[in-house]
């Protein structure tokens, strides 16, 4: 007997070693016949079990117009809110008076997705995705101009949830 | 002259080769056994289902950085992994695969070397493998390594002596410790296991224990020792220690076979003992053997997934307290049992010795599972306590 070991008491006549390793080698045995729950990722991505929330916040996207314009106004709410300040925007103006951006850079790896710059934006205009897959061969892939914003495809997170979007 | 020679080269040339390609797939059957267990699906990428695996695994570990502890004893910390590899192949050696194999030249039987004290010999052999172990945990100059290895010292002393004690039974059985001899003792009746259960129950334990495989693992305890006495080891040299062990689990599983369960012999028939040895009978008996070693293989991997790891203390109690008492006792009873009815009833071994001898068995497994049964393994192992 080691010294300084606790010894708990045991009701003996519940305890039995022999039974309990018997009934583990059953269990383990029984969970090597059951379906596997492993997803296989690169070629299934989502299951009937799991699928990306609708809420997910990913890989930003810029919506547009129907004139293929990008939505944004530049009226500077993303850059002022964003906690991360990865958002740079410069504001030009057209001959009619109208504000659109000039440059407008989001970092990604800057970026803490919170998805403050999607509420705040009166226009509707910027957006975090229901999107992952946002890898790069080098660093500076990471910036993303309004071009490549606008050209995302991937569906736009709800930020809440659309059948109790207060959270009750 | 040259025939038994040139036969022999390629026997040692096939075998060595099955048991590396054997070992390299064991370790992925591990994993993906283990996976299914835990309801994944394991290493399934590199092959079909994983077949390439191993190949990977093992091209990784060519192409690793070989670290040597500065402080480390640089001619034992090369040597261990040898020390501990080699006689993991060796051991292999004696132990019949198949029945003998009739070619153009003579018959050629189906063991690397039939050598006529076979039992002794994986005895001897299979104890010089701690001399790895210790060496490593020595040599490697690193306060987890030696205790990894003074474990591993301690217990495969400790179960040795079960383990032999145990197969005392086997050879008052089968008056020889040749193992072909044993195996044909064993077509004439029945398995071993029939006449022999509980000197089977020992002999499990104690191979799981010389293998150091959970759950008596505690040589390597990660969770205790990082990863006992092979911590300081990196690249092949640790590749070596990885494949010694599951060579040692080969080597044990096929000595289960063959000891308690008729090795090469097809069950409940006598058509591949008797008559002339032809192709056919050398395939089937081999295809017989390799399927009672992976079931051992198999219920290895099953039990490394399910018990937890013994404390130390419970280690030693369960072999000197438990473990050896039984098999001298199993034993003793035994060789009256066996001189009662030899000597005094004149029987020869064969279906009716077995029967009678299974019965005796039969009986003894009731009372030690009774007693067991009473939580004695592990709550026995300690104080009582006087409350």
């Amino acid at each position: 007997m080691a010294i300084g070991v606790k010894v708990m008491k045991r009701p003996t006549q519940q305890t039995s070693y022999l039974r309990a390793t018997l009934k583990g080698m059953a269990l383990t045995f029984s969970h090597l016949l059951r379906p596997k729950v492993t997803m296989q990722y690169p070629e299934e991505k989502s299951s009937k079990d799991w699928t990306l929330s609708s809420r997910w916040r990913g890989t930003h996207r810029m919506l547009t117009d129907e004139q293929g314009r990008a939505k944004c106004v530049a009226c500077g709410l993303c850059p002022q809110i964003c906690p991360a300040n990865c958002i740079k925007l410069v504001p030009g103006e057209d001959e009619d008076g109208h504000r659109y951006p000039l440059i407008y850079e989001i970092d990604e790896f800057r970026c803490i997705f919170c998805g403050y710059c999607q509420e705040v934006c009166p226009e509707e205009a910027i957006h975090v995705g229901v999107h992952y897959e946002n890898s790069e061969y080098s660093r500076d892939r990471f910036v993303y101009d309004l071009e490549r914003l606008t050209a995302q495809t991937h569906p736009v997170s709800t930020l809440w949830d659309p059948s109790d979007p207060k959270g009750e | 002259m040259t025939f038994p020679l040139v036969a022999s080269a390629i026997k040692v040339f096939v075998v060595f080769n099955l048991i590396m390609v054997g070992v390299a797939l064991l370790t992925l059957l591990e994993r993906r056994v283990c996976a299914w267990m835990q309801d994944r699906l394991g290493p399934n990428r590199v092959g079909p289902q994983g077949l390439f695996q191993p190949a990977a695994d093992g091209l990784k570990n060519f192409l690793k950085e070989e670290t040597s502890p500065a402080m480390a004893d640089k001619a034992l910390f090369t040597l261990a992994p040898i020390v501990s590899f080699v006689p993991a192949l060796l051991t292999f050696g004696v132990i019949p695969f198949a029945a003998p194999l009739p070619t153009k030249w003579g018959v050629v039987p189906m063991v690397v070397a039939d050598l006529p004290v076979g039992f002794l010999y994986i005895l001897a052999i299979s104890s010089l493998g701690v001399y790895g172990i210790v060496l490593a945990g020595w040599a490697s100059n690193n306060k987890y390594a030696l205790l990894g290895g003074l474990r591993a010292s301690a217990q495969m002393i400790s179960y040795e002596i079960a383990l032999g004690m145990s197969t005392v039974a086997v050879i008052l059985l089968a008056g020889n410790v040749t193992l072909s001899q044993v195996i044909a003792q064993q077509q004439h009746g029945l398995p071993f296991v029939i006449p022999l259960t509980i000197a089977f129950v020992i002999f499990f334990i104690s191979a799981f224990a010389e293998t150091n495989r959970l759950p008596f693992d505690l040589p390597e305890a990660e969770g205790e020792l990082i990863a006992g006495y092979h911590t300081e080891y990196s690249a092949m040299k640790f590749s070596m220690f990885y494949i010694a062990e599951y060579s040692n689990m080969v080597t044990a599983s096929a000595l289960m076979a063959t000891l308690f369960f008729g090795g090469w012999d097809i069950p409940f028939t006598s058509w591949d003992s008797t008559g002339e040895p032809s192709v056919l009978k050398t395939v089937l008996t081999l295809l017989s053997f390799s399927a009672k070693t992976f079931f051992f293989l198999f219920t290895y991997i099953w039990v490394r997934w399910t018990l937890p790891r013994f404390r130390y203390d419970q280690l030693m109690a369960l072999g000197w307290k438990v473990l050896l008492p039984l098999s001298l006792i199993y034993i003793t009873l035994l060789a009256v049992a066996i001189w009662f009815i030899r000597i005094r009833l004149g029987w020869e071994y064969g279906r009716g010795m077995a029967a009678a001898l299974g019965g005796l068995n039969l009986v003894l497994l009731i009372a030690l599972v009774w007693w067991l049964d009473r939580g004695r393994i592990v709550s026995g192992s300690v104080q009582e306590e006087t409350a």
